[in-house]
């Protein structure tokens, strides 16, 4: 490589006899210049598209933004200037608005209760619980109705929209907050006047309706007077609330049974503490709460503390194992005579090779109780991944797999660069080779490892891939499905989040910054082990 | 860096042995047997995936280490089976990996540049940053990144939730930082005599950096693109999080569910998908393994 360097070098310091270089800079080609400004205004006209679409949404803090962004670029590009930035922009805004706003989220969400039903603010859920609870009144207005959602999101999760005909022939659409006039023009309507479809809205079909009924007995349009619910598939009615919402007293009272309904614990529930609260809450910080809860709560402590001891064990005798496996056969080896070295070591690399995705799913399926290879390869009848113990340790044996590979090469590589005196002096002074190896080979390979070693620990400790693919996280036992006896915290967290039924974002961002902790401290212990920040120049 | 001491590695090796008394001893067989037996731990789970491929049985209770009826019918059923477009996921798989893994590499030279060859102030601080910021993947924060797009997705509805450029996105947060290390220790080793003779000739920093920075460094870059490949290849939490969809799922998340939706019914076809998905990887590792070392003993903390 630097021979061919050197070359290049002399051949750009022969350029240098030529004296019109010195005299002017030379001037970059003309497609240069073009290409240049071509990806400028591509970038400009990706973000002008951008900030018009958040001008319509009306997030005006993001418009700011995007233009801010929009100068940036202009500024660092267009001009002689500023140099360094000319390169690392492109990775910084990807590192804000990607790696480091993701950052900081979590730790703020860890402070709300931004979950299941709390997902609004108090204002929105007051006039949701409001406009959900109307009844019609003699002679109330009828709609034709068809729901949709708005253009591009999803059928099974977007927002609901109703698409609403009303006696007269005006066409509305009516989300949660509340009804917008469409233009006629806009919108093609049946013989009885129900829109079939209009734009900027995906009509749902009956099966996609009926997949989304759990969502649309909770959904109303809210109104002055109350809200517009559905009746049937393609009528809604307009009504007034039996639940009515006092500002004075701050509490909601159910008209039809006179129930009175306080805010408490962001739900509203019923002021004598008898039965269960509104199903719709609001998002509100909640402080410590989150932390306090994985604290103090006993099933969840106990949980948390099940998962974290479980974590460091999973971490920690996976590196060991597979350090000392991977260790063995480069030592193995280390010896020129043997041959055909190239080819064992090709075939080694090969379960590191594979995807995670593959290894993790295949071990799971040769662990199966009934049907798997181990048992009956074996003819033992373990329940492998239905017994804590058991699925643990069918875990450590599968990650032992993935994880020799990686050590095997890391070691072979450190033991080349111990030198050959050291094992020589250890044998003059009558070291047998099992004392070799653990007084002077070890110590040595470990000075050069203990980095990767570091990093292999702080890899495991958050491989969900493995984890949950392998057995997502189970069994789970006495009857709960919350927290699995094989999880770690990034699965468990996982679960809580998105795994469930009631995803509990909150918490779930709670453990992450647990984890962020954690990381910190292993990272921290790295670095000091290291020389990498000396070295920085 | 990475490829030179893999290669100082390879020329240790062929020199003879240090004369020790292991000479003396008898033969290299033991070894042998021993390195067999490794050999089977390492390779009989794979020796299983590949007959379990080729048997036409197709159950997993069925599966063995040889296949109890040879033939490519898991390949023919994985094919046809409607619900789960395997080449479709192919083809996605396909898309990120190569989109981010050519992003990424682009913009961590570009950051390499900047902190291997200019001088400005905060450079050390911004280099000990992304350090930092390296030790805590996007990954960790799926949470926040779900309800970030799921919100973006409303506006822009080609880079939300469900969308391939979405998750290219996301997996470009982290590559100025990943593999930083990697990349400014190899531009290092290159001369800065050459930069600045070009310097001298007139050449811009532009035309430095991609006509002779750039083209010195791609041993380097030929490392990182490859452990970039593999990793987003096997990337599963994040896409299983944001690719709901069969159509934009990638073969780990449509993988997963194959083989979820019966553990024992459907494992042959699952494990005719997971062969196929394998041979890209593979491919690169055993033809590209020397690269692929350096980087990995090199790679994490240098």
């Amino acid at each position: 490589m630097s021979q061919q360097a050197t070359h290049k070098g002399d051949a750009e310091v022969g350029h240098l006899a030529e004296p019109e270089h010195l005299e002017y800079g030379t001037r970059p080609p003309i497609w240069v210049t073009v290409v240049k400004w071509v990806l400028i205004a591509l970038a400009l006209a990706v973000l002008l598209y951008v900030v018009q679409e958040l001008i319509e949404a009306g997030h005006w803090l993001m418009v700011i933004l995007a233009a801010f962004v929009a100068m940036c670029i202009l500024a660092v590009y267009s001009t002689r200037r500023a140099v360094p930035l000319k390169y690392l922009l492109p990775g910084l805004l990807f590192a804000l608005a990607l790696q480091i706003w993701p950052l900081v989220y979590t730790v703020s969400l860890s402070f709300t209760n931004y979950g299941d039903g709390h997902l609004i603010s108090k204002e929105e859920a007051i006039s949701a619980i409001e406009a959900s609870s109307v009844r019609p009144v003699e002679g109330s207005a009828r709609f034709s109705l068809n729901i949709a959602v708005p253009e591009g999101q999803d059928v099974a999760t977007g927002d609901l929209i109703y698409l609403l005909t009303d006696p007269d022939g005006n066409f509305f659409a009516g989300s949660l907050q509340g009804l917008q006039p469409l233009d006629a023009e806009t919108v093609e309507a049946g013989m009885t006047g129900r829109i079939t479809s209009a734009d900027g809205f995906t009509v749902l079909s009956a099966s996609e309706v009926n997949a989304r009924s759990a969502d649309l007995a909770e959904f109303a349009v809210p109104t002055e007077t109350g809200g517009i619910k559905q009746i049937g598939l393609s009528e809604a009615f307009i009504g007034e609330p039996t639940k009515v919402w006092d500002e004075a007293s701050g509490t909601i009272t159910d008209t039809l049974t006179g129930r009175v309904y306080v805010a408490e614990g962001a739900n509203f529930v019923p002021q004598d503490g008898v039965g269960p609260p509104l199903p719709q809450g609001w998002l509100e910080n909640v402080g410590f709460d989150n932390y306090t809860e994985a604290l103090t709560n006993p099933t969840l402590r106990a949980g948390f503390i099940k998962v974290l001891v479980w974590n460091f064990a999973f971490a920690a005798i996976t590196v060991i194992s597979t350090f000392l496996l991977g260790m063995l056969l480069a030592l193995l080896f280390n010896d020129s005579r043997l041959k055909g070295r190239g080819v064992y070591r090709s075939l080694l690399i090969l379960p590191y090779a594979l995807p995670i995705y593959v290894t993790a799913l295949v071990w799971s399926s040769m662990f199966n109780q009934d049907f798997g290879l181990i048992n009956s390869v074996t003819g033992l009848d373990i329940n492998w991944l239905g017994d804590p113990w058991m699925a643990r340790l069918a875990l450590l044996i599968t990650n032992l797999w993935l994880g020799f590979p990686y050590m095997f090469i890391v070691c072979t590589g450190a033991l080349q660069s111990i030198p050959g005196e050291v094992r020589e002096a250890a044998a003059i002074d009558g070291a047998g080779p099992f004392r070799t190896v653990r007084s002077v080979i070890m110590p040595l390979l470990l000075v050069a490892v203990g980095p990767l070693l570091i990093a292999s620990f702080a890899f495991n400790f958050n491989n969900f891939g493995l984890v949950f693919l392998f057995n997502e996280g189970g069994p789970f036992i006495g009857g709960q499905s919350q927290i699995g006896s094989t999880d770690l915290l990034i699965s468990w967290a996982y679960r809580l989040a998105l795994g469930g039924t009631q995803p509990n974002f909150g918490l779930a961002s709670a453990i992450a910054v647990f984890i962020f902790f954690i990381v910190a401290l292993i990272s921290y212990q790295g670095f000091r082990s290291t020389k990498a920040l000396e070295d920085v120049n | 860096m990475a490829a030179i001491d893999v290669s100082n590695a390879a020329q240790r090796e062929t020199a003879p042995a240090p004369a020790g008394r292991r000479k003396k001893g008898g033969g290299v067989w033991w070894r042998h047997a021993l390195a067999l037996l490794a050999l089977v731990f390492a390779l009989f789970p794979i020796l299983f995936i590949v007959s379990s491929a080729f048997n036409n049985a197709g159950t997993l209770s069925t599966s063995g280490l040889m296949p109890t009826k040879f033939g490519t019918d898991n390949f023919k059923d994985l094919f046809a089976d409607p619900a789960r477009p395997y080449w479709t996921w192919f083809k996605n798989s396909m898309i990120i990996s190569v989109v981010s893994t050519i992003a990424t590499l682009f913009l961590g030279a570009c950051a390499a540049y900047a902190f291997s060859r200019l001088r400005w102030t905060g450079r050390r601080g911004g280099l000990l940053a992304i350090l930092l910021l390296q030790m805590f993947p996007a990954v960790l924060a799926f949470g926040a990144l779900y309800i970030t797009f799921a919100n973006v997705g409303n506006i822009l509805p080609a880079v939300g939730l469900n969308t391939l450029a979405g998750l290219i996105l996301v997996y470009l947060g982290g590559a100025m930082g990943s593999n930083i290390w990697l990349l400014k220790g190899y531009f290092d080793t290159v001369p800065k005599e050459l930069d600045e003779a070009a310097y001298i000739d007139g050449a811009s920093h532009a035309r430095i950096f991609f006509t002779i920075t750039l083209r010195l460094v791609t041993p380097i870059l030929a490392t990182v693109a490859m452990l970039a490949f593999v990793g987003l290849w096997g990337e599963f939490l994040l896409a299983s999080i944001f690719l709901t969809d069969v159509n934009q799922q990638t073969l780990a998340v449509g993988l997963w569910q194959t083989r979820n939706a019966d553990v024992n019914r459907y494992f042959g076809q699952f494990v005719a998908g997971a062969v196929i998905a394998s041979i890209p990887v593979v491919l690169v590792y055993l033809s590209l393994q020397k690269q692929l070392i350096g980087g990995l003993t090199q790679g994490s903390v240098k």
